[in-house]
């Protein structure tokens, strides 16, 4: 198995005018897609969700700024981890990631050889 | 070459459900007739069969179907001129200002999308409601007549009058072949919306006969939906009924026991739910409720938090009544108080929603509902009145037409008895 990471990008602009109902759906989609990445014999290591943008701050040779690092419509919002077979059933599993305001980016993560567990 | 006639059988197999909406909403405009641009395209088919088996399956089996049934159809006007065509279609140009003619050309390309203007004329309000299917199942999803009227056990004669009557409405009654103005888009919307919805519903729940789910029309009605999606992108209501009847959809494997006999929501395995399809459902439920949330996306919302409620008991009771009272609050209807008088129950109880529906049952526009009864009867019986619960479930029995449905309210009945 191999750990993938399942970055989610989205409209900020979007969560901003989320209904209370929304939001509650996609709760419902995210605790279905940990549901589902079990059932597809994947395992989910783990995942967060991240406060918006105008809360980032960045740092570029030692200088502070406000912000995002990369200014974008669809911005980083969350996260997943998880452990796949390989990229396909990543691929599988990132397919079915809840970001119904944008997109998911599935990278594989860098195998170091000092991580311990890695199930090798 | 029986290779390539093999292909060419798949690719024509597989074109008409694909293209043939597409194939037809480009050649009624040409031919200015329902009937007339139909029967082009149905040539454009058997033209089909002879060239590719010739000369290949082209790249894009589409544009050359279209091609093929929109010359056919400038054909026929020139032949006929104006003699037997009084009352062409009222077709609007495209808003596009370089409309490439009416001689349609070998560039593809300029072929316009006219699926929605064939949708909209399906599903035109001055049709009746049945129309609107018939129409929308015979013309968008090109299914042929007898299979229509199969799909809602009319007699094939019944079936085929109505199509006729609703197509003569369309041209006497100069319903324009096109999609309506931003203005009256939301009613027209709601009009298209709830014709796919109710397709859904007769495939959910075949009214009659002894089949519950008729899956066929499931599926025609979740590709028109995702059509819709497709063609209006950013339409919230479209993004409710895919997400509403995908969540619904996703269960139907578990809505009838080995024996072919109804299993309530209660009692579904939910292992056996079709989680991708729940996933997919909840995707556009969220697109749907972006904003003041439509009938279809509070719908989709509700149907959503039952599907991922981990175990019935589990259920998020309070928020699906506050969904319902959400969901009132734009469609105030009976069926719908009804419905929010069942989540109630398991809220609060039975005898608060006992109460509720007691009002309900003697509002004369659920007289002939069985439903209604079938609630009543199921507060009844968790309350321990046997005697009136049994009245109630055969009020819905003398109502029920589907086999199953039926079944299920008679076990009840017999249940009580013991």
């Amino acid at each position: 198995m191999s750990k993938y990471m399942i970055l989610i990008h989205e409209r900020e602009a979007d969560y901003a005018t989320m209904t209370p109902e929304g939001w509650q759906s996609l709760v419902d989609a995210h605790g279905a897609f940990t549901k589902a990445v079990a059932d597809l014999g994947g395992t989910l290591v783990g995942g967060e969700a991240l406060q918006p943008t105008t809360t980032a701050t960045s740092i570029r040779s030692g200088e502070v700024t406000d912000g995002p690092f990369v200014e974008s419509k669809e911005a980083l919002g969350g996260f997943y981890i998880v452990e796949a077979r390989d990229l396909d059933h990543a691929l599988e599993i990132g397919k079915l990631t809840p970001a119904p305001f944008g997109g998911v980016e599935v990278r594989p993560v860098l195998d170091s050889p000092a991580a311990s567990g890695s199930g090798r | 070459m029986t290779a390539t006639l093999g292909a060419v059988a798949e690719a024509l197999a597989d074109a008409p459900r694909r293209e043939w909406a597409f194939v037809l909403a480009a050649t009624v405009r040409v031919a200015g007739d329902l009937d007339v641009a139909e029967e082009c395209a149905q040539e454009a088919y058997v033209d089909a069969l002879q060239v590719w088996a010739r000369s290949g399956v082209p790249d894009r089996p589409g544009a050359w179907l279209t091609t093929a049934a929109r010359c056919r159809a400038v054909d026929r006007l020139r032949r006929e001129t104006t003699l037997q065509r009084k009352l062409p279609l009222l077709v609007e140009p495209v808003e596009a200002p370089s409309e490439p003619g009416e001689e349609p050309d070998d560039d593809t390309e300029a072929v316009p999308d006219d699926r929605l203007r064939l949708v909209f004329t399906c599903c035109h309000p001055a049709l009746e409601p049945a129309a609107r299917i018939a129409l929308t199942l015979r013309l968008v999803c090109g299914v042929a007549t007898p299979d229509v009227a199969r799909a809602f056990l009319v007699p094939e004669p019944t079936m085929a009058a109505r199509i006729t009557r609703a197509k003569k409405k369309i041209a006497q009654a100069r319903i324009p072949y096109r999609t309506p103005a931003a203005a009256e888009l939301p009613e027209r919307l709601d009009s298209v919306l709830s014709t796919v919805h109710l397709l859904f519903s007769a495939g959910h729940t075949a009214p009659t006969g002894e089949v519950l789910v008729r899956d066929d029309l499931c599926e025609r009605a979740l590709d028109l939906a995702r059509t819709l999606v497709r063609l209006l992108p950013g339409e919230r209501e479209v993004y409710g009924l895919l997400g509403l009847l995908l969540l619904m959809h996703a269960r139907r494997a578990t809505r009838l026991d080995a024996r072919g006999r109804l299993v309530l929501l209660e009692h579904q395995d939910r292992h056996r739910w079709d989680e991708r399809m729940i996933l997919e459902g909840l995707r556009h439920t969220v697109l749907g409720l972006q904003g003041r949330p439509g009938r279809f996306a509070l719908q989709a919302a509700i149907a959503g938090a039952h599907a991922t409620a981990p175990a019935f008991d589990l259920t998020d009771w309070p928020r699906i009544v506050h969904l319902y009272d959400l969901l009132l609050a734009v469609e105030p209807s009976p069926v719908v108080e009804l419905n929010r008088a069942a989540a109630v129950a398991f809220a609060d109880g039975p005898a608060p929603a006992l109460a509720v529906v007691e009002r309900l049952a003697d509002d004369p526009r659920l007289r002939a509902y069985p439903y209604v009864h079938a609630v009543r009867a199921d507060l009844l019986r968790r309350l321990d009145r046997p005697v009136e619960a049994a009245q109630s479930y055969r009020a819905a029995l003398d109502l029920t037409a589907n086999g199953a449905e039926r079944d299920f309210l008679q076990r009840r009945l017999d249940e009580l008895a013991h």
